[in-house]
Formats: structure tokens, C-alpha cells, sequence
């Protein structure tokens, strides 16, 4: 079977990738692309480990097919930080002890930045429901919501110097 | 050395930095099990049985091996036929012989999921056509899930060759009964008889997954010569490195175990199930072989905590006083003999005084997964019907639940289960904590609850090895052989910069290969931060010793004549007094003054203490539907010292939103032909950030005498007492009692309508 050719940009570079019509996204990124930071916990869509921003929207890269990638932007957890400047979810993160094993992180971070990309000011239950699509076993949640919450204060600053 | 009673001085034992492994990991740079690759790496696949029991007659691999781009087929047969032989590897025991048999099935397959044969192909997609074209003939045979059904009379038997250990005359037919653990003294039945109150009551649970989100995977190169690499995540590269190489039959020196980065594991990585296999494929295919699993492998054949059905009488006097417990349970081992039961035999009861006691615990065979260790394996389960049982006692008598259990908790000097004193344990000051907490005391609203419950985990010392070095800057690399799950790269460095006075940032820790480093155990049983911690301080001891010593010999003044202080060497001879010489200028000029500067420990740590937890959850129950919600929660627990506060918080966190997760919605669900009906995270409902609200960790501090910090293992308590506070907060929210996990939302509901 012919494999199906695909131009992308992913992190704001152009990309293109040979695959077969039934690959999915997350499989092309990981095994094709050398860019292993999204994970596959599922394949499912149950996991959110995955986690990548399509043409701006937020999506299970495992549920995505690699062909309907084909002109679209792709934005991963390879392209958060820009350059060694980490972005503020990122310090938070750290700062905050968010991450134990660190293996749901990658899909966190990407699903925490869509959300204050368009709500820079959410509350905890805003925080909690719009990650509850991000699995965790290790850290209980607390931690990773607290993280997002300080990212989203520190944003804020930002944007309205006091 | 620094004594626990000089943890006010601490410089860095205590504090909040940033991991050094934290850039890696927020950035998607970290490398797990599935992300690496061998250069002309093939890719393997597994088959697996659709039956929950059968005999394997015949397996077909020929259509496979003719397959375009099949390089490698292997079943059972091509392991070698060892000799049973008990090894003391991961956490707790198993038979090498199972080992291999769960690997891939030689004449039975025990479990729907059980690996029957493997291939290895150019790509991932040949590799699964090939398993399609396998062909296996199976005689299918009875199966039983139940502890009670395959303990009854004609059950289908698993093992002809397994017989009850524990049980004295040795029996003379096999049984699914794998073991059978006892303790206890007294006169049990006397003091129940006399008792002013007693309770009574069964209780069950389901079996549940560890649930770690980076499903298993591992490389496996085996060279024509006859060495060997993998490449894989585990709790212990040196577990994977004995168990595979005893599995092969081949010295375990020529396998290279190199540690990736671990994506959880909770006790269900302290084992192998892909190694030997990939192992094989590569020896016969000639190539690098990677094994992957999937999310509905990971639930089909990897290891479940025990089910259990557990049998609770406890009495009191009209006081509160406790005057007997008789606790039995039969716990799921699942394809292989597990080993829960005499975890869960020491830990039911041993937090409280009572005179008279008899705990037993039965590991009980039956068609399911090989059950593992999961965060304080055994200890949860019979915690649960324990625990809820003293609050149906609390309610007898008329006593603050909370009040019960400080009456008869035990202290330093009171005798465990077993009979050995206690040490320096923290469970009253716990509880003290709890009673003073502001939520122990807050308001609740309508249809709400608050529970309490209380723990403990025996935690554990052991073998570890750390090689402290110097470079010739002054930096300091500790290296460990023990996998960072949660942090343990910073709490290394901290207490190497607390050792030698020095910046943590100065202090880089690494994870290093079973080439690389001494044997360590895994990391489980709540060990690292101590035993390995320990072996930290030793070798930084040791580094600071020769840092004197060499800064000695280049002043030429005796040994007893310089001194560390602040990071430095400090020279009290009369001439050179005062003058001092760092560590990067004694290391810079090494070369010629004795050599590299480096020390390694290898020890067994001995003087772990266990660690005890009290959890207050409050919930809201909704009468319409039975669902419960989880509104507030605090996790006290005594932790020896706190090495880096951040990770030990997270650690009692996560551990109670397991806990939370076991008593309110996850549960193994089997379909009447055995098969396993929610293989995945759709149906096996693991919390998530909306279930859970925030988890107030409080830190209650006794230190442990026998470390040079204090530290007490803090990672598998928390899990202990969340089942019954969950169920307790539940019983006061509504006024039914739970003696069933999960509490889903049906069960709470039938409850709450008992007419139906
Ligand atoms: S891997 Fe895509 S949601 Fe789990
Ligand atoms: S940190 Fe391990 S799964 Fe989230």
C-alpha cells in the first residue's frame, strides 16, 4: 500500500511526513518525527497524554488521523518553551512540584496553556473540569492545579503591569 | 553526623528546589520506555489467550514466520525449563519458574491475556498481521475468578504442584489456597464473649490496577557474543537485570540494564513481563527488539492488586478499651502465588493494643492477572474492613470514632502483631494532629459526612549503592541505581549538599546503569530516600573525609589538624591557621595529591520505622442518585523528616486519590466467560481533576533515630486509610453502611433504598 504524503506545520516549522492512511497523528509525531514529548497512555482518548493544539484547538493526537493533518498547524510540548525560556505553566510546574513521574506532564502542560491561552483567569473548578480529560495517577491533582492557577496569576501580570 | 535533634540547623533537608530532572520533563526532552529506539530496531508483538483457562496443545507459527518482514517468532519453548527456585527480587518473593511461565505460557495459560507467543517484524503493523496468522490449538478447561468459589470443593484446580504452604501437616492434594499466614495470641473467643460491645462483619473488594499512565515497554539487544542490553523503565534495572538473566539462564553480568525515565509504576513495575521475551527475539532475529504494550494489555496481563473478602469481629469494653480482634481473608493471587496475604496479616491490626488477636490470611489462586504489588501491597484492603469495623465500634459504644483510636493506639514499646516492640512510630501524635485540625471541627452541610481513618505501612530498608564524586571544579555527581519516580534525583542531592555543606545546585544526582553502580533494590516498599538516602550521606561522609585528608597531606599538617566547615577545608595548625582550601581547588590539583576524589557506599539499610497516616475525608452523598462526592480532605501522616516537603506531599497526595479512586469507582469487571470487560480507561474509571478536591497533606515530623536525617518512608501509608475514611464519611453523611468496594454510585444508591 502507497503511503500517503502530508505537509504540516508543527511548531511552526514546516513538516512533512510520508504515513499510512490509518496512522494516527500521535504515531507519526512520536515514531516519525522523533518528537517523543507526547505520550500515548491510551490510544484512546481516555488519557489526554497525548495532548497536541490543532489549527488552535485542543486534541487527542492518538484520535487524530495522521492525513487530516494535511495543511493544518500543529503545536506540541516540544514548542511550549520558547527557545530555553520556559513558559510560565512550565516554571509553575516546577516550582509547584507538579509533576511526579512526570509521564501525564507533556499533555498537562499543553491542555494548561490552550486553557489560558483563551481564560486567563480561571477558578479552580474552570481548572479542574477543563483538565479532567488529563489522566494523573502520581500527584493527586493538587499540585498541577495549584501550578496552573500561579501560571495563569504570573500571565496576568504580565499582561497588566500593576 | 547530623542527628535528627539538630533539624533546626539543616541547611537544605527541608527545603523546596527544583528537581534536577524537572526541564526534562515539563519540556517533552525526558526519555520513557516507548520513546526509545535502537538503531535497525524490529518491532515485537505479543499474542495473547482469549481463554481465561486452557491447555495449550499445539501452537502453529509457520503461516507468521513466512510472513515478509517476520525476522523472529517464539513461544514458551524457546525459554529454558528451569528449576523452581524462590527469588528474593522486586518487592516480595516469586518463583522464577512462574516468572517465566507468565512471560509466555508453556503448557496452560492461567488468564485471559496470558502471553502465548511473540514476534518481531520490520514494523509494527507486519508484527500484528503475524500474530494473526499464528495458529494455537487450546483444550479449554473450567476457570474460576472467585477467592471462595476456587476455594470450594471441585473448583478447577491451577497448579497440580501447588500446595498450601503455612499449613502444618503438609496437605496431600494441590489447592488453590497457594498459602496460608497466621498470628495472633490470646483467647480470642473468651474476651469476645465477655465484651461490653462487638461488631461483626464482612466486607469485599475487587481487584485494582496500579494504574500507572506509561503502559510497559522495553529494547532488547542480545549480541551474537553473548552479551547483552535493555533498555527499559522499571522500579529496579537491577530486578529486571536478576529476573531476566534468571529467566534466560545466562550470568547476569552480561546483561546491561540501562534505566529510561519511569512513567509510574506504584508497585506494578517490580517485575518483568517483556524482557525475556524481547530478549529471545533478538537473539534469534539478530537484531534490537522493542516490546510495547498497549493500554488493554496493560489491564489484561499485568498485575492487579488482590481482590479480597475479609471477615472483621472486634470487642471492646464498655471504655472504649479493645479487648479482641479476630480478623480472616482471603486475598486474589490471581495465575501465581502472590504476596499480599502476610503484609496484610501484619499490618490489619498492629496500630492498636489488644491482648487477645487472631489474623489470617489465605493467598487464593483463581484465573485472573498474576496479582503485584500496589503502593503497601496487602495493607489496604484488610485497613478497610478494620477500620470501618472500629467505627461501627466507636458507634456501639458511643465514642468519638476519633477518641476510639487514640485510646488504643499503640506507642513506642507496644508489641506489633508479630510480637517485636514498636520503635519510635508517630500514630498518637497523627491522631493528635487530626483532632486539632481546623477540619476535624468545621461545619458540615446538608447531606454531608466526615469519616476518619487510620494506617500504616511497615516500609522497608535494604540494599543500595551510591558512588559520591568529585570533579575537578568542585561540582559533586551522586550517582544512585535507584529509578527517580518521584523525586528522588533532588532529595539524593539535598542531603549530599546537606552532607558537605555546599550549594544544592552544585550537587547534580543521575540514575546510572547496572554497569555503571552496585546493586540496589527497587524502588518500592517507601526505601529510597531512606536506604538509599543513607548510602548517600555515607559516600558523602566518606568524599568529605578525603576532601580533609588530601587538603591535609598539601599543608602538611597532621589529619586532626583541618577541619570542614561551610563547604571548605579549614586549616587549625598553628601556621596556617585560618587559611582555607575549597573543594574545586583540592580536586583541581588531585591528580597529584592521591588521585580522583570519589567514595562509594554499599549497604543494607537496617532501622526503617513505619510510617502512620489518619485521613479525615468529608463527603456529600446525593440521595437522588447515590453519588458520592468527595468535598474536603485532609492526609495527616508522620514522616519522619521531610527531605524535600514538595515530594513527600505529593507523594501522600496522589497515594489518597488512589485510595479515594479504590473505594469509590475502580474495580477489575469480568464477563460471565472470565474475560475482563473494562480493559481500558473508558471503563475503569480512574479520578480525575473534577472528582477530587484540593488534598491538604499535613506533615507531622517524629524522626527516625536510626538516619542520619530522620527519615521515615512516606509513599505507600498514604493509601492505606482512604477506603474506610471514604466509607466512614459516607456512613455519617447517610447512614448506611458500605462493606462493598467500589461505592459506586449504584451501590450507594441501593443502599440509600433498601425497599428497591
Ligand atoms: S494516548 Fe491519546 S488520550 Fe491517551
Ligand atoms: S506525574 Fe505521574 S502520571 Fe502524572
Amino acid at each position: 500500500m502507497s503511503k500517503i504524503r502530508v505537509s504540516t506545520t508543527v511548531n511552526g516549522d514546516a513538516a512533512e511526513f510520508l504515513c499510512e492512511s490509518g496512522s494516527s497523528l500521535l504515531d507519526v509525531l512520536r515514531d516519525t518525527m522523533g518528537l517523543t514529548g507526547s505520550k500515548e497512555g491510551c490510544g484512546s482518548g481516555d488519557c489526554g497524554a497525548c495532548t497536541v493544539v490543532l489549527d488552535g484547538e485542543m486534541v487527542c493526537s492518538c484520535l487524530v488521523l495522521a492525513p487530516e493533518a494535511e495543511g493544518r498547524t500543529i503545536a506540541t510540548i516540544e514548542g511550549v518553551a520558547e527557545g530555553s525560556v520556559l513558559h510560565p505553566v512550565q516554571q509553575k510546574f516546577l516550582e509547584h512540584a507538579a509533576l511526579q513521574c512526570g509521564f501525564c506532564t507533556p499533555g498537562f502542560i499543553v491542555a494548561a496553556k490552550a486553557l489560558l491561552d483563551r481564560n486567563p483567569n480561571p477558578t479552580e473548578t474552570e481548572v479542574r473540569y477543563w483538565l479532567a480529560g488529563n489522566l494523573c495517577r502520581c500527584t493527586g491533582y493538587d499540585k498541577i492545579v495549584r501550578a496552573v492557577l500561579d501560571a495563569a496569576a504570573e500571565l496576568r501580570q504580565e499582561r497588566t503591569p500593576a | 553526623m547530623n542527628a535528627p535533634e539538630q533539624m533546626k540547623q539543616f541547611r537544605h533537608v527541608g527545603t523546596r528546589p527544583v528537581r534536577p530532572d524537572g526541564v526534562d520533563k515539563v519540556t517533552g526532552r525526558a526519555l520513557y520506555s516507548p520513546d526509545f529506539k535502537a538503531p535497525g530496531m524490529l518491532w515485537g508483538a505479543i499474542l495473547r489467550s482469549p481463554h481465561p483457562h486452557a491447555r495449550i496443545i499445539a501452537i502453529d507459527t509457520r503461516q507468521a514466520e513466512a510472513l515478509a518482514g517476520v525476522k523472529a517468532v517464539a513461544t514458551g519453548r524457546d525459554l529454558p525449563t528451569l528449576e523452581s527456585l524462590v527469588m528474593h527480587v522486586g518487592e516480595g518473593a516469586s518463583d522464577i519458574v512462574d516468572v517465566s511461565h507468565n512471560c509466555l505460557a508453556l503448557d496452560k495459560v492461567l488468564y485471559e491475556g496470558h502471553a502465548v507467543a511473540a514476534v518481531a517484524a520490520t514494523s509494527p503493523e507486519i508484527a500484528r498481521e503475524a500474530l494473526a496468522l499464528i495458529e494455537v490449538e487450546y483444550e479449554e478447561l473450567p476457570f474460576v475468578l472467585g477467592v471462595e468459589e476456587a476455594l470450594a470443593e471441585g473448583a478447577p484446580i491451577l497448579h497440580d504442584n501447588v500446595f498450601t504452604k503455612g499449613v502444618d501437616p503438609k496437605p496431600d492434594k494441590p489447592s488453590n489456597a497457594a498459602m496460608r499466614v497466621e498470628m495472633g495470641g490470646g483467647d480470642v473467643e473468651g474476651a469476645l464473649a465477655s465484651a461490653a460491645a462487638t461488631v461483626t462483619g464482612r466486607y469485599s473488594l475487587e481487584p485494582v490496577h496500579q494504574g500507572y499512565i506509561e503502559p510497559h515497554a522495553c529494547v532488547a539487544s542480545w549480541n551474537g557474543d553473548g552479551q547483552a542490553q535493555i533498555w527499559t523503565s522499571s522500579q529496579g534495572h537491577f530486578s529486571v537485570r536478576a529476573l531476566t538473566a534468571s529467566v534466560l539462564a545466562m550470568p547476569q553480568a552480561d546483561i546491561r540494564v540501562t534505566p529510561l525515565e519511569i512513567g509510574g509504576g506504584f508497585g506494578g513495575k517490580t517485575t518483568i513481563y517483556l524482557e525475556p521475551v524481547a530478549m529471545v527475539l533478538s537473539k534469534k532475529s539478530g537484531r534490537p527488539v522493542r516490546l510495547a504494550m498497549t493500554r488493554e494489555e496493560v489491564f489484561r496481563a499485568t498485575g492487579p492488586a488482590p481482590g479480597a473478602v475479609i471477615d472483621v469481629r472486634l470487642g471492646a469494653a464498655a471504655d472504649g478499651t479493645l479487648v479482641a480482634a479476630d480478623v480472616e481473608f482471603l486475598y486474589h493471587s490471581g495465575a501465581y502465588t502472590a504476596n499480599d496475604a502476610g503484609a496484610g496479616v501484619s499490618s490489619a491490626i498492629g496500630h492498636y493494643r489488644i491482648a487477645n488477636t487472631r489474623v489470617v490470611g489465605v493467598e487464593v489462586l483463581c484465573n485472573r492477572p498474576a496479582a503485584k504489588a500496589y503502593r503497601a501491597p496487602g495493607a489496604p484492603q484488610v485497613n478497610f474492613a478494620v477500620e470501618s469495623a472500629m467505627d461501627e465500634l466507636a458507634g456501639k459504644l458511643g465514642i468519638d470514632p476519633l477518641e476510639l483510636r487514640l485510646k488504643n493506639a499503640v506507642v513506642e514499646g507496644d508489641p506489633q502483631t508479630t510480637g517485636l516492640p514498636w520503635g519510635r512510630i508517630g500514630y498518637v501524635e497523627c491522631l493528635e494532629a487530626a483532632k486539632a485540625h481546623p477540619h476535624w471541627s468545621a461545619p458540615l452541610g446538608p447531606n454531608q459526612g466526615r469519616g476518619i481513618a487510620g494506617g500504616y505501612w511497615g516500609n522497608y530498608g535494604g540494599p543500595s549503592t551510591v558512588n559520591v564524586s568529585v570533579a575537578e571544579d568542585g561540582t559533586v555527581t551522586v550517582a544512585t541505581g535507584s529509578p527517580d519516580i518521584g523525586g528522588s534525583r533532588a532529595s539524593m542531592a539535598i542531603m549530599a549538599a546537606e552532607v558537605l555543606d555546599i550549594p544544592y545546585e552544585r550537587v547534580r544526582a543521575v540514575v546510572a546503569d547496572t554497569a555503571s553502580i552496585g546493586v540496589s533494590m527497587v524502588t518500592g516498599g517507601s526505601r529510597t530516600t531512606f536506604a538509599t538516602g543513607m548510602a548517600t550521606v555515607q559516600a558523602a561522609e566518606e568524599v568529605k573525609r578525603i576532601l580533609c585528608e588530601r587538603a591535609a597531606r598539601i599543608w602538611g599538617v597532621a589529619a586532626d589538624q583541618v577541619e570542614w566547615r561551610s563547604g571548605e577545608v579549614t586549616c587549625l595548625d598553628g601556621e596556617k591557621q585560618g587559611q582555607v582550601m575549597s573543594a574545586a581547588a583540592i580536586a583541581g590539583r588531585s591528580f597529584h595529591s592521591g588521585g580522583p576524589i570519589a567514595a562509594v557506599a554499599a549497604l543494607s539499610a537496617k532501622g526503617w520505622l513505619p510510617g502512620f497516616g489518619v485521613h479525615i475525608c468529608d463527603t456529600e452523598v446525593d440521595p437522588e442518585t447515590g453519588h458520592v462526592k468527595i468535598v474536603r480532605y485532609t492526609a495527616i501522616q508522620d514522616v519522619g523528616i521531610a527531605i524535600h516537603p514538595d515530594y513527600v506531599e505529593g507523594q501522600i497526595q496522589g497515594g489518597a486519590a488512589q485510595g479515594i479512586g479504590w473505594a469509590l469507582n475502580e474495580a477489575y469487571i469480568y464477563s460471565k466467560d472470565g474475560k475482563l470487560d473494562n480493559a481500558g480507561f473508558l471503563d475503569y474509571r480512574m479520578p480525575v481533576a473534577s472528582d477530587l478536591p484540593m488534598i491538604e497533606a499535613v506533615l507531622v515530623e517524629v524522626p527516625n533515630p536510626s538516619h542520619p536525617y530522620g527519615v521515615k518512608g512516606v509513599g505507600e501509608v498514604p493509601i492505606v486509610p482512604p477506603l474506610a475514611a471514604v466509607a466512614n464519611a459516607i456512613h455519617a453523611a447517610a447512614g448506611v453502611r458500605l462493606r462493598d468496594l467500589p461505592m459506586a454510585p449504584d451501590r450507594v444508591y441501593a443502599a440509600l433504598h433498601p425497599e428497591g
